[in-house]
């Protein structure tokens, strides 16, 4: 076989490197079999869940950094602006226990909320624009500045450092563009759930099993 | 023989150091050298694919191309096996070490084209070195990118911080660095 192949070498060449090259493409094939992945799950569904304002109260630098922190260990109850509801959802995905806020990093506004610059007070001082943890505020030096509403996610981070109080949180009034049917929650099965649930099904109702091990 | 291995190994670190004696792989010694950490990650990916490219590419070359009489063939069948046995690291990487996936990021493809890579498999075949000696030179030639690499990363660290006169901050300090940093290594010359 070798001696007739060196008698071609044009063929010789062709065939080995199309060889080479199959095998490689069946190795690569298995690899991306073998070693698949989406990202890193666990991370990308925490980071789906928290509320991705950005605002770095639980003192990570976003809510994917602290979503990978989540993964690696870091406790679920650091982020004020997801709530108790947030902290269920986090809870409910890793499966332990959910814990109350941990109000060393702030407290869960009652509502969703948005800045605004009372623009005739503004003195054009940029803190509020560097404390802006998503370039929602537009201004310049000496100059008076404005909320962009739309890309405001009501962390809160841009009060504290205005020098005369002049930002408010004010309340995000329900619209008919805004409303949101709620939507059920996603990770009960309806079987689950009894009629007399369903306002608590997604909170803290005692689930089916408990009630059945009672009744045992 | 064990003092021949230690030869070739030290040789390879330091006397023929591919960055700053030989003058390989440059693009991602000046590229991935500005943080310290992705410098560490970089130097481990290195090494991986350095090591297992020049193995793989010493079993293509004797037992494939040598029987074919298809020596000239070794450049392109070197190009295509490291690009394989890269994208294989960035597979396994991924899967493993996403966190080190996200640091490494655009670099790891990189290690395609650094030419350290191809450097080695050819150096080992222009040296007529068996398999254990290409392993361990390819081993050798990644710690050596890996030592200047590192050592670099942690100079530009500083130097990003130091008072360089405005003509020469940024890349052109680094340059300049490189270039000193060289000079040094050169003093190995005739330790081995």
């Amino acid at each position: 076989m070798l001696a007739w192949l060196e008698q071609f070498p044009l063929l010789a060449a062709g065939l080995a490197m199309l060889g080479l090259g199959g095998l490689f493409g069946a190795l690569l094939g298995f690899a991306a079999v073998r070693f698949r992945s989406e990202g890193n799950p666990i991370a990308d569904q925490i980071n789906a869940v928290l509320p991705q304002t950005q605002c770095g109260q639980c003192g990570y630098p976003g809510c994917r950094p602290y979503a990978e922190a989540i993964a690696n260990g870091e406790a679920i109850n650091k982020c004020p602006p997801g709530g108790e509801a947030g902290i269920q959802a986090l809870a409910d995905l890793l499966d332990v226990e959910p814990i109350p806020l941990d109000d060393e990093h702030g407290e869960e506004a009652a509502a969703k909320t948005v800045a605004y610059i009372r623009e005739d007070e503004c003195i054009g001082c940029t803190k509020c624009i560097q404390a802006c943890p998503v370039d929602a505020i537009l201004g310049a030096a000496k100059q008076m500045h404005t909320v962009i509403a739309s890309e405001c996610t009501g962390c809160d981070l841009c009060v504290e450092p205005c020098p005369v109080d002049c930002i408010d949180m004010l309340p995000v009034a329900t619209t008919l563009r805004s409303w949101h049917w709620p939507l059920p929650p996603a990770d009960r099965s309806p079987a689950d759930i009894i009629a007399s649930d369903r306002d608590t099904a997604g909170g803290a109702a005692p689930s089916h099993d408990d009630n059945r091990d009672q009744a045992a | 023989m064990l003092a021949d291995y230690s030869f070739l190994l030290i040789g390879a670190i330091l006397v023929n150091n591919f960055v700053l004696v030989q003058f390989l792989g440059l693009c991602p010694f000046m590229g991935v050298s500005n943080k310290l950490e992705t410098a560490m990650g970089m130097s481990m990916a290195t090494t991986f694919v350095l090591t297992l490219a020049s193995a793989c590419s010493y079993l293509t070359y004797n037992y494939l191309l040598l029987p074919l009489n298809l020596g000239y063939l070794r450049t392109i069948s070197f190009i295509l096996v490291i690009a394989v046995v890269v994208q294989f690291t960035e597979m396994v990487v991924r899967k493993s070490s996403p966190l080190l996936h996200r640091v490494l990021g655009v670099y790891l493809p990189l290690i395609t084209t650094n030419c350290a890579v191809l450097g080695v498999a050819l150096l080992n075949i222009n040296k007529s070195h068996d398999f254990a000696q290409s392993l361990l030179y390819g081993f050798g030639a990644a710690l050596g990118f890996s030592l200047v690499l590192v050592l670099f990363a942690a100079m530009r660290e500083r130097l990003a911080v130091a008072d360089v006169p405005e003509p020469f901050a940024g890349a052109a300090i680094g340059m300049i660095t490189a270039g000193l940093a060289s000079l040094a290594f050169m003093g190995f010359a005739g330790l081995v």
